[in-house]
Protein backbone atom coordinates (compact mmCIF):
# COMPACT_ATOMS: atom_id res chain seq x y z
CA UNK A 1 0.00 0.00 0.00
CA UNK A 2 1.35 3.36 -1.09
CA UNK A 3 0.99 6.48 1.41
CA UNK A 4 -0.04 9.96 0.36
CA UNK A 5 3.38 11.39 -0.72
CA UNK A 6 2.25 14.96 1.60
CA UNK A 7 3.25 12.63 4.22
CA UNK A 8 6.72 10.69 3.44
CA UNK A 9 9.51 12.58 4.86
CA UNK A 10 11.07 14.61 1.88
CA UNK A 11 14.68 13.45 2.03
CA UNK A 12 15.47 11.79 5.84
CA UNK A 13 18.70 13.11 6.76
CA UNK A 14 20.82 9.75 7.75
CA UNK A 15 22.75 11.18 10.25
CA UNK A 16 20.13 12.27 11.72
CA UNK A 17 19.00 10.72 15.35
CA UNK A 18 15.86 9.01 14.97
CA UNK A 19 13.72 8.64 17.96
CA UNK A 20 13.22 4.75 19.54
CA UNK A 21 11.37 5.77 22.32
CA UNK A 22 9.42 8.92 23.63
CA UNK A 23 8.87 10.24 27.27
CA UNK A 24 5.80 8.25 27.93
CA UNK A 25 7.76 4.68 26.84
CA UNK A 26 10.70 5.64 29.30
CA UNK A 27 7.81 5.89 32.28
CA UNK A 28 6.23 2.68 30.77
CA UNK A 29 9.27 0.95 30.92
CA UNK A 30 10.70 2.44 34.14
CA UNK A 31 6.82 1.73 35.86
CA UNK A 32 7.10 -1.96 34.01
CA UNK A 33 10.90 -2.96 35.78
CA UNK A 34 9.47 -2.01 38.96
CA UNK A 35 6.66 -4.40 38.89
CA UNK A 36 9.20 -6.53 37.71
CA UNK A 37 11.60 -5.49 40.79
CA UNK A 38 9.06 -6.34 43.25
CA UNK A 39 8.01 -9.44 41.90
CA UNK A 40 12.04 -10.89 41.85
CA UNK A 41 12.40 -9.53 45.46
CA UNK A 42 9.53 -11.64 46.65
CA UNK A 43 10.43 -14.30 44.40
CA UNK A 44 13.95 -14.41 46.30
CA UNK A 45 12.88 -14.04 49.65
CA UNK A 46 9.26 -16.00 49.97
CA UNK A 47 7.17 -15.18 52.91
CA UNK A 48 9.22 -12.15 54.01
CA UNK A 49 6.84 -9.53 55.69
CA UNK A 50 7.85 -6.83 53.45
CA UNK A 51 7.99 -9.01 50.07
CA UNK A 52 11.59 -8.86 49.76
CA UNK A 53 12.09 -5.53 49.49
CA UNK A 54 14.46 -4.40 52.45
CA UNK A 55 16.81 -7.08 50.89
CA UNK A 56 16.88 -5.32 47.43
CA UNK A 57 19.27 -2.92 46.95
CA UNK A 58 19.45 -0.89 43.57
CA UNK A 59 23.09 0.10 42.52
CA UNK A 60 22.97 2.62 39.31
CA UNK A 61 25.99 2.59 37.00
CA UNK A 62 27.20 6.44 36.35
CA UNK A 63 25.85 8.62 34.39
CA UNK A 64 22.26 8.01 33.11
CA UNK A 65 22.17 4.84 35.31
CA UNK A 66 22.36 6.54 38.56
CA UNK A 67 19.07 8.15 38.11
CA UNK A 68 17.42 5.93 36.74
CA UNK A 69 17.91 3.55 39.85
CA UNK A 70 16.47 6.45 41.66
CA UNK A 71 13.46 6.29 40.07
CA UNK A 72 12.99 2.56 39.76
CA UNK A 73 13.12 2.91 43.48
CA UNK A 74 10.42 5.62 43.61
CA UNK A 75 8.31 3.59 41.38
CA UNK A 76 8.70 0.82 43.68
CA UNK A 77 7.71 3.26 46.32
CA UNK A 78 4.86 4.52 44.84
CA UNK A 79 3.43 0.83 44.21
CA UNK A 80 4.11 -0.68 47.59
CA UNK A 81 4.43 1.97 49.89
CA UNK A 82 8.22 0.47 51.11
CA UNK A 83 11.44 2.83 50.66
CA UNK A 84 14.42 0.52 48.81
CA UNK A 85 18.03 1.36 49.39
CA UNK A 86 19.49 2.53 46.47
CA UNK A 87 23.39 3.52 45.97
CA UNK A 88 25.82 4.28 42.87
CA UNK A 89 29.26 2.56 41.65
CA UNK A 90 31.36 4.71 39.63
CA UNK A 91 32.93 2.14 37.52
CA UNK A 92 36.20 4.09 35.87
CA UNK A 93 38.99 2.91 37.88
CA UNK A 94 37.66 -0.64 37.16
CA UNK A 95 37.27 -0.03 33.46
CA UNK A 96 39.49 -2.02 31.26
CA UNK A 97 39.94 0.16 28.32
CA UNK A 98 40.80 2.84 30.52
CA UNK A 99 44.78 3.32 28.10
CA UNK A 100 42.23 3.72 25.03
CA UNK A 101 41.22 7.19 25.82
CA UNK A 102 42.29 10.57 27.77
CA UNK A 103 41.86 10.42 31.20
CA UNK A 104 38.09 10.23 32.47
CA UNK A 105 36.90 12.30 35.54
CA UNK A 106 35.57 10.19 37.93
CA UNK A 107 31.51 9.69 39.48
CA UNK A 108 30.60 9.31 42.81
CA UNK A 109 30.29 6.04 44.38
CA UNK A 110 27.62 6.19 47.22
CA UNK A 111 26.17 3.15 48.94
CA UNK A 112 23.42 2.46 51.28
CA UNK A 113 24.46 2.81 55.18
CA UNK A 114 23.28 -1.19 55.43
CA UNK A 115 25.94 -2.24 52.68
CA UNK A 116 25.31 -4.39 50.05
CA UNK A 117 26.36 -7.31 52.27
CA UNK A 118 24.02 -10.64 52.10
CA UNK A 119 21.31 -8.58 49.68
CA UNK A 120 20.19 -8.86 46.27
CA UNK A 121 22.00 -6.20 44.17
CA UNK A 122 20.06 -5.16 41.18
CA UNK A 123 22.92 -3.33 38.35
CA UNK A 124 20.98 -0.73 37.08
CA UNK A 125 22.11 1.01 33.44
CA UNK A 126 20.37 2.83 30.41
CA UNK A 127 22.56 1.02 28.07
CA UNK A 128 23.60 -2.99 28.11
CA UNK A 129 26.24 -2.67 24.74
CA UNK A 130 29.22 -4.64 24.74
CA UNK A 131 28.98 -5.97 28.88
CA UNK A 132 32.02 -4.24 29.66
CA UNK A 133 30.74 -1.28 31.72
CA UNK A 134 28.49 -4.80 33.82
CA UNK A 135 31.64 -6.31 33.90
CA UNK A 136 33.83 -3.69 35.62
CA UNK A 137 30.99 -2.61 37.92
CA UNK A 138 30.88 -6.45 38.60
CA UNK A 139 34.67 -6.22 39.81
CA UNK A 140 33.93 -2.39 41.54
CA UNK A 141 30.85 -4.87 43.52
CA UNK A 142 33.21 -7.23 44.69
CA UNK A 143 35.23 -4.99 46.35
CA UNK A 144 32.47 -3.43 48.23
CA UNK A 145 30.89 -6.40 49.16
CA UNK A 146 29.75 -9.73 49.11
CA UNK A 147 26.03 -9.32 47.85
CA UNK A 148 23.58 -12.51 47.65
CA UNK A 149 23.04 -12.72 44.10
CA UNK A 150 23.79 -9.59 41.46
CA UNK A 151 20.78 -9.00 38.79
CA UNK A 152 21.00 -6.41 36.00
CA UNK A 153 18.35 -4.45 35.09
CA UNK A 154 19.22 -2.13 31.33
CA UNK A 155 16.66 0.56 29.76
CA UNK A 156 17.86 -0.60 26.42
CA UNK A 157 18.98 -3.63 25.38
CA UNK A 158 21.00 -2.63 21.89
CA UNK A 159 22.65 -6.49 21.50
CA UNK A 160 26.61 -7.01 20.54
CA UNK A 161 27.62 -8.54 23.58
CA UNK A 162 31.51 -8.90 23.94
CA UNK A 163 31.45 -10.64 27.14
CA UNK A 164 29.00 -13.74 28.52
CA UNK A 165 26.96 -10.89 29.91
CA UNK A 166 22.86 -10.68 29.65
CA UNK A 167 20.30 -8.22 31.26
CA UNK A 168 17.97 -9.97 34.06
CA UNK A 169 15.84 -6.87 33.47
CA UNK A 170 15.05 -5.22 29.95
CA UNK A 171 12.92 -1.94 29.17
CA UNK A 172 13.49 -2.52 25.35
CA UNK A 173 14.80 -4.80 23.14
CA UNK A 174 16.54 -3.06 20.40
CA UNK A 175 17.98 -4.60 17.33
CA UNK A 176 20.88 -2.27 15.91
CA UNK A 177 24.10 -2.12 13.32
CA UNK A 178 27.34 -2.10 15.45
CA UNK A 179 27.99 1.04 14.07
CA UNK A 180 25.03 2.84 15.56
CA UNK A 181 24.99 4.57 18.47
CA UNK A 182 21.96 4.67 20.64
CA UNK A 183 21.58 7.55 23.36
CA UNK A 184 19.55 7.35 26.07
CA UNK A 185 18.67 11.17 27.68
CA UNK A 186 17.39 11.57 31.11
CA UNK A 187 15.22 14.64 32.41
CA UNK A 188 18.04 14.39 35.02
CA UNK A 189 21.05 14.67 33.05
CA UNK A 190 19.44 15.84 29.86
CA UNK A 191 16.30 18.13 30.61
CA UNK A 192 14.42 15.93 28.58
CA UNK A 193 13.64 11.41 28.38
CA UNK A 194 13.58 9.90 25.37
CA UNK A 195 15.84 7.64 23.26
CA UNK A 196 17.59 7.93 20.11
CA UNK A 197 19.75 6.27 17.48
CA UNK A 198 21.97 8.23 15.15
CA UNK A 199 23.89 5.88 11.77
CA UNK A 200 27.41 5.82 12.56
CA UNK A 201 30.07 6.00 9.96
CA UNK A 202 29.79 3.61 7.25
CA UNK A 203 31.25 0.77 7.55
CA UNK A 204 33.00 -2.11 5.24
CA UNK A 205 30.43 -4.39 3.82
CA UNK A 206 31.02 -8.11 6.10
CA UNK A 207 32.38 -10.73 3.30
CA UNK A 208 28.98 -12.98 2.44
CA UNK A 209 28.56 -16.06 4.19
CA UNK A 210 30.74 -18.95 2.95
CA UNK A 211 27.87 -21.58 4.52
CA UNK A 212 24.98 -21.74 2.02
CA UNK A 213 21.62 -21.47 3.51
CA UNK B 1 46.36 17.76 32.99
CA UNK B 2 49.96 18.02 31.98
CA UNK B 3 52.32 14.98 31.52
CA UNK B 4 54.60 16.35 34.81
CA UNK B 5 53.66 17.69 38.04
CA UNK B 6 56.47 20.31 38.54
CA UNK B 7 55.30 22.82 39.81
CA UNK B 8 52.30 24.67 41.31
CA UNK B 9 52.17 26.64 38.85
CA UNK B 10 51.70 23.58 36.45
CA UNK B 11 47.79 23.96 37.68
CA UNK B 12 45.48 25.94 36.63
CA UNK B 13 42.24 26.53 38.49
CA UNK B 14 40.50 23.96 36.39
CA UNK B 15 43.21 21.73 36.66
CA UNK B 16 43.54 21.84 40.59
CA UNK B 17 39.91 21.22 41.27
CA UNK B 18 40.30 18.56 38.78
CA UNK B 19 42.72 17.02 41.12
CA UNK B 20 40.75 17.85 44.13
CA UNK B 21 37.23 16.67 43.05
CA UNK B 22 38.77 13.47 42.20
CA UNK B 23 40.56 13.04 45.36
CA UNK B 24 37.31 13.18 46.73
CA UNK B 25 36.00 10.88 44.66
CA UNK B 26 38.42 8.14 45.36
CA UNK B 27 38.02 8.86 49.08
CA UNK B 28 34.34 8.13 48.84
CA UNK B 29 35.17 4.97 46.45
CA UNK B 30 37.44 3.62 49.47
CA UNK B 31 35.09 4.77 52.66
CA UNK B 32 34.32 2.13 54.65
CA UNK B 33 35.74 -0.60 52.52
CA UNK B 34 37.88 -3.59 53.57
CA UNK B 35 39.97 -3.59 50.21
CA UNK B 36 41.54 -0.66 49.94
CA UNK B 37 43.04 -1.71 46.61
CA UNK B 38 41.87 -0.43 42.82
CA UNK B 39 42.96 -2.03 39.36
CA UNK B 40 43.55 0.96 37.76
CA UNK B 41 47.00 1.25 37.25
CA UNK B 42 48.02 -2.38 37.22
CA UNK B 43 51.09 -3.37 35.03
CA UNK B 44 52.65 0.62 35.52
CA UNK B 45 55.32 0.99 37.69
CA UNK B 46 55.90 4.06 39.41
CA UNK B 47 59.41 4.73 40.63
CA UNK B 48 60.26 6.68 43.89
CA UNK B 49 63.30 8.33 43.65
CA UNK B 50 64.43 9.86 46.77
CA UNK B 51 67.70 11.85 47.42
CA UNK B 52 66.60 13.15 50.14
CA UNK B 53 65.25 11.96 53.94
CA UNK B 54 61.64 11.65 53.87
CA UNK B 55 59.09 9.83 55.60
CA UNK B 56 55.08 10.82 55.14
CA UNK B 57 56.04 12.14 51.69
CA UNK B 58 57.86 8.91 50.15
CA UNK B 59 55.37 6.24 52.21
CA UNK B 60 51.98 8.56 50.93
CA UNK B 61 53.55 8.21 47.32
CA UNK B 62 54.09 4.20 47.96
CA UNK B 63 50.59 3.61 49.76
CA UNK B 64 48.95 5.85 46.74
CA UNK B 65 50.38 4.35 43.91
CA UNK B 66 49.60 0.30 45.53
CA UNK B 67 46.39 1.16 46.04
CA UNK B 68 45.98 1.90 42.30
CA UNK B 69 47.59 -1.45 42.04
CA UNK B 70 50.90 0.07 40.43
CA UNK B 71 54.08 -1.88 40.73
CA UNK B 72 56.48 0.69 42.85
CA UNK B 73 60.01 0.58 43.33
CA UNK B 74 61.79 2.74 46.16
CA UNK B 75 65.17 4.16 45.74
CA UNK B 76 66.92 5.29 48.00
CA UNK B 77 70.39 7.68 47.08
CA UNK B 78 72.12 5.82 49.92
CA UNK B 79 73.06 2.03 49.29
CA UNK B 80 72.40 3.07 45.09
CA UNK B 81 75.33 3.86 42.59
CA UNK B 82 74.76 7.04 43.56
CA UNK B 83 76.99 6.96 46.37
CA UNK B 84 79.17 5.08 43.45
CA UNK B 85 79.13 8.95 41.67
CA UNK B 86 76.06 8.21 39.00
CA UNK B 87 75.25 11.10 37.57
CA UNK B 88 71.17 11.64 38.17
CA UNK B 89 70.75 11.89 34.21
CA UNK B 90 72.46 8.09 34.42
CA UNK B 91 70.27 7.01 37.35
CA UNK B 92 67.25 8.26 35.23
CA UNK B 93 67.61 6.57 32.41
CA UNK B 94 68.70 3.53 34.04
CA UNK B 95 65.22 3.68 35.64
CA UNK B 96 63.60 4.63 32.55
CA UNK B 97 65.20 1.45 30.57
CA UNK B 98 63.80 -1.02 33.35
CA UNK B 99 60.33 0.62 31.99
CA UNK B 100 59.13 2.99 34.50
CA UNK B 101 56.28 5.08 33.76
CA UNK B 102 55.96 7.64 36.29
CA UNK B 103 58.98 9.14 38.58
CA UNK B 104 58.39 10.60 41.83
CA UNK B 105 60.95 12.61 42.90
CA UNK B 106 62.58 14.58 45.74
CA UNK B 107 66.09 15.67 45.53
CA UNK B 108 67.87 18.92 47.78
CA UNK B 109 68.46 20.63 44.23
CA UNK B 110 66.11 22.73 43.51
CA UNK B 111 65.18 22.32 39.80
CA UNK B 112 66.17 18.51 39.60
CA UNK B 113 62.43 17.65 38.78
CA UNK B 114 62.60 20.02 35.83
CA UNK B 115 66.00 18.64 34.68
CA UNK B 116 64.79 15.03 34.71
CA UNK B 117 61.54 15.64 33.09
CA UNK B 118 63.49 16.68 29.90
CA UNK B 119 65.56 13.53 29.94
CA UNK B 120 62.61 10.64 30.38
CA UNK B 121 59.61 9.88 28.31
CA UNK B 122 57.50 8.70 31.46
CA UNK B 123 55.81 11.29 33.98
CA UNK B 124 57.73 12.77 36.57
CA UNK B 125 56.20 14.29 39.22
CA UNK B 126 58.04 16.40 41.99
CA UNK B 127 58.15 15.30 45.44
CA UNK B 128 60.19 18.14 47.05
CA UNK B 129 62.92 20.11 45.41
CA UNK B 130 65.41 22.01 47.42
CA UNK B 131 63.83 25.05 48.20
CA UNK B 132 62.07 25.86 45.64
CA UNK B 133 58.55 23.63 45.32
CA UNK B 134 56.59 20.68 46.72
CA UNK B 135 53.08 20.18 44.73
CA UNK B 136 51.42 17.46 46.32
CA UNK B 137 51.78 19.17 49.56
CA UNK B 138 50.47 22.17 48.59
CA UNK B 139 47.18 19.92 46.75
CA UNK B 140 46.65 18.25 50.32
CA UNK B 141 46.68 21.07 52.28
CA UNK B 142 44.07 22.67 49.65
CA UNK B 143 42.38 19.46 49.62
CA UNK B 144 42.03 19.59 53.50
CA UNK B 145 40.96 23.07 53.78
CA UNK B 146 38.46 22.57 51.68
CA UNK B 147 37.13 19.22 53.18
CA UNK B 148 37.27 21.31 56.62
CA UNK B 149 35.99 24.80 55.62
CA UNK B 150 33.93 23.55 52.81
CA UNK B 151 35.83 25.90 50.02
CA UNK B 152 38.91 27.39 49.31
CA UNK B 153 37.87 30.43 47.36
CA UNK B 154 38.11 33.45 49.74
CA UNK B 155 39.32 31.65 52.78
CA UNK B 156 42.27 33.67 54.52
CA UNK B 157 45.18 31.56 55.23
CA UNK B 158 48.14 32.52 57.08
CA UNK B 159 51.74 30.67 56.47
CA UNK B 160 53.72 31.43 59.64
CA UNK B 161 57.68 30.49 59.35
CA UNK B 162 60.79 29.75 57.78
CA UNK B 163 59.29 30.89 54.57
CA UNK B 164 62.89 31.70 52.87
CA UNK B 165 63.85 27.62 53.22
CA UNK B 166 60.24 26.34 52.64
CA UNK B 167 59.01 24.50 49.15
CA UNK B 168 55.67 24.18 51.28
CA UNK B 169 55.24 27.62 51.51
CA UNK B 170 56.61 28.52 47.82
CA UNK B 171 53.74 25.96 46.55
CA UNK B 172 50.67 26.69 48.53
CA UNK B 173 51.09 30.27 47.99
CA UNK B 174 50.88 29.72 44.11
CA UNK B 175 47.90 26.98 44.68
CA UNK B 176 45.88 28.66 47.19
CA UNK B 177 46.03 32.13 45.24
CA UNK B 178 45.11 29.79 42.14
CA UNK B 179 42.11 28.58 44.13
CA UNK B 180 41.05 32.38 45.37
CA UNK B 181 42.31 32.36 48.89
CA UNK B 182 43.66 35.02 49.99
CA UNK B 183 47.47 34.42 52.00
CA UNK B 184 49.38 36.45 54.43
CA UNK B 185 52.82 35.54 55.04
CA UNK B 186 54.25 36.14 58.61
CA UNK B 187 57.64 35.64 59.20
CA UNK B 188 60.69 37.70 60.47
CA UNK B 189 62.40 39.25 57.74
CA UNK B 190 65.29 37.36 57.96
CA UNK B 191 63.29 34.51 57.06
CA UNK B 192 61.83 36.12 54.11
CA UNK B 193 63.24 35.37 50.52
CA UNK B 194 64.44 38.43 47.99
CA UNK B 195 61.60 39.23 45.67
CA UNK B 196 58.51 38.47 48.19
CA UNK B 197 56.70 41.54 47.29
CA UNK B 198 56.50 40.21 44.07
CA UNK B 199 54.58 37.35 45.36
CA UNK B 200 50.61 37.08 45.34
CA UNK B 201 50.45 37.42 49.11
CA UNK B 202 50.12 40.17 52.16
CA UNK B 203 53.46 40.10 54.24
CA UNK B 204 53.41 40.61 57.83
CA UNK B 205 55.80 40.69 60.79
CA UNK B 206 53.62 40.46 63.97
CA UNK B 207 51.58 36.96 64.14
CA UNK B 208 49.21 38.30 67.24
CA UNK B 209 47.87 41.19 64.53
CA UNK B 210 47.26 38.28 61.97
CA UNK B 211 45.82 35.41 64.25
CA UNK B 212 42.00 37.30 64.25
CA UNK B 213 41.42 37.31 60.84
CA UNK B 214 42.58 34.18 59.84
CA UNK B 215 40.57 30.65 58.69
CA UNK B 216 43.36 28.72 58.46
CA UNK B 217 46.90 29.40 60.43
CA UNK B 218 49.96 27.14 58.39
CA UNK B 219 53.22 26.58 60.21
CA UNK B 220 56.31 25.85 58.73
CA UNK B 221 59.33 23.93 60.42
CA UNK B 222 62.14 25.84 61.23
CA UNK B 223 64.25 23.59 59.05
CA UNK B 224 67.48 23.11 61.38
CA UNK B 225 69.28 21.89 58.35
CA UNK B 226 68.85 24.49 56.40
CA UNK B 227 70.14 27.21 59.30
CA UNK B 228 73.21 27.73 58.25
CA UNK B 229 73.33 31.47 59.35
CA UNK B 230 72.22 33.25 62.11
CA UNK B 231 68.36 33.81 60.82
CA UNK B 232 67.26 34.42 64.22
CA UNK B 233 68.69 35.37 67.83
CA UNK B 234 67.63 31.69 69.95
CA UNK B 235 65.08 29.55 69.17
CA UNK B 236 63.38 30.86 72.25
CA UNK B 237 62.84 34.12 71.06
CA UNK B 238 61.19 32.63 67.92
CA UNK B 239 58.81 30.61 69.71
CA UNK B 240 57.98 33.23 71.76
CA UNK B 241 57.67 35.72 68.58
CA UNK B 242 56.47 33.47 65.73
CA UNK B 243 55.14 29.82 68.21
CA UNK B 244 51.76 29.34 68.34
CA UNK B 245 50.78 28.25 71.82
CA UNK B 246 47.65 28.08 73.37
CA UNK B 247 47.32 31.76 74.27
CA UNK B 248 47.59 32.13 70.67
CA UNK B 249 45.22 29.80 69.41
CA UNK B 250 42.73 31.50 71.64
CA UNK B 251 42.56 34.30 69.65
CA UNK B 252 41.50 32.16 66.57
CA UNK B 253 38.18 32.55 64.97
CA UNK B 254 35.53 29.75 66.07
CA UNK B 255 36.10 27.75 62.53
CA UNK B 256 39.78 28.56 62.19
CA UNK B 257 42.30 25.66 61.68
CA UNK B 258 45.51 24.77 62.45
CA UNK B 259 48.20 22.88 59.86
CA UNK B 260 51.47 22.13 59.61
CA UNK B 261 53.11 20.13 57.08
CA UNK B 262 54.89 17.76 59.42
CA UNK B 263 57.56 16.92 60.98
CA UNK B 264 57.24 19.23 63.46
CA UNK B 265 59.28 20.54 65.98
CA UNK B 266 56.51 20.77 69.22
CA UNK B 267 57.85 23.23 71.19
CA UNK B 268 59.30 25.26 68.59
CA UNK B 269 57.02 26.76 66.16
CA UNK B 270 53.61 24.58 67.82
CA UNK B 271 52.91 23.86 71.24
CA UNK B 272 52.08 20.40 72.06
CA UNK B 273 48.80 21.52 73.20
CA UNK B 274 48.59 22.87 69.67
CA UNK B 275 49.46 20.24 67.57
CA UNK B 276 47.36 17.99 69.82
CA UNK B 277 44.03 20.22 69.62
CA UNK B 278 40.49 19.79 67.67
CA UNK B 279 41.99 22.61 65.21
CA UNK B 280 44.27 20.97 64.71
CA UNK B 281 44.20 18.84 60.96
CA UNK B 282 47.86 17.52 61.66
CA UNK B 283 46.86 14.06 61.68
CA UNK B 284 43.81 14.90 58.45
CA UNK B 285 46.32 15.74 56.61
CA UNK B 286 48.73 13.08 56.43
CA UNK B 287 45.79 10.85 55.30
CA UNK B 288 44.40 12.90 53.11
CA UNK B 289 47.76 13.11 51.05
CA UNK B 290 47.01 9.62 50.00
CA UNK B 291 43.78 10.88 48.29
CA UNK B 292 45.35 13.21 46.74
CA UNK B 293 48.41 11.68 45.58
CA UNK B 294 46.48 8.80 44.18
CA UNK B 295 43.91 11.19 42.28
CA UNK B 296 47.48 12.77 40.47
CA UNK B 297 48.96 9.17 39.83
CA UNK B 298 45.23 8.49 38.11
CA UNK B 299 45.34 11.85 36.13
CA UNK B 300 48.52 11.58 35.19
CA UNK B 301 48.82 7.71 34.36
CA UNK B 302 44.99 7.10 34.31
CA UNK B 303 44.67 7.70 30.49
CA UNK B 304 46.46 6.71 27.07
CA UNK B 305 49.58 7.55 26.64
CA UNK B 306 50.55 10.46 24.78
Amino acid sequence: MALPSDQSPAQPDPTAPSALMGADDVARSVDRMAHQLIERAAATTPGAPDGGLSGLVLIGIPTRGAPLARRLAARIEAFTGTRVDVGTVDITLYRDDLRMHGVRALESTLLPEAGIDGRLVVLVDDVLFSGRSVRAALDALRDLGRPRAVQLAVLVDRGHRELPIRADLVGKNVPTARSQKVSVHLSEVDGEDGVTVTEGPALPALPPDPTPA
Amino acid sequence: MRQHLLEAADLDRADATLVLDTAAQIDAALAGREVKKLPTLRGRTVVNLFFEDSTRTRISFELAAKRLSADVINFAAKGSSVSKGESLKDTALTLEAMGADAIVIRHGASGAPHRLAHWVRGSVVNAGDGTHEHPTQALLDAYTIRRRLGRVDGVRVVITGDVLHSRVARSNVRLLHTLGAEVTLVAPPTLLPVGVETWPVQVSYDLDAALPEADVVMMLRVQAERMNASFFPSAREYSRRYGLDARRMATLSDDAIVMHPGPMNRGMEIAADVADSARSTIVEQVGNGVSVRMAVLYLLLGGAPE
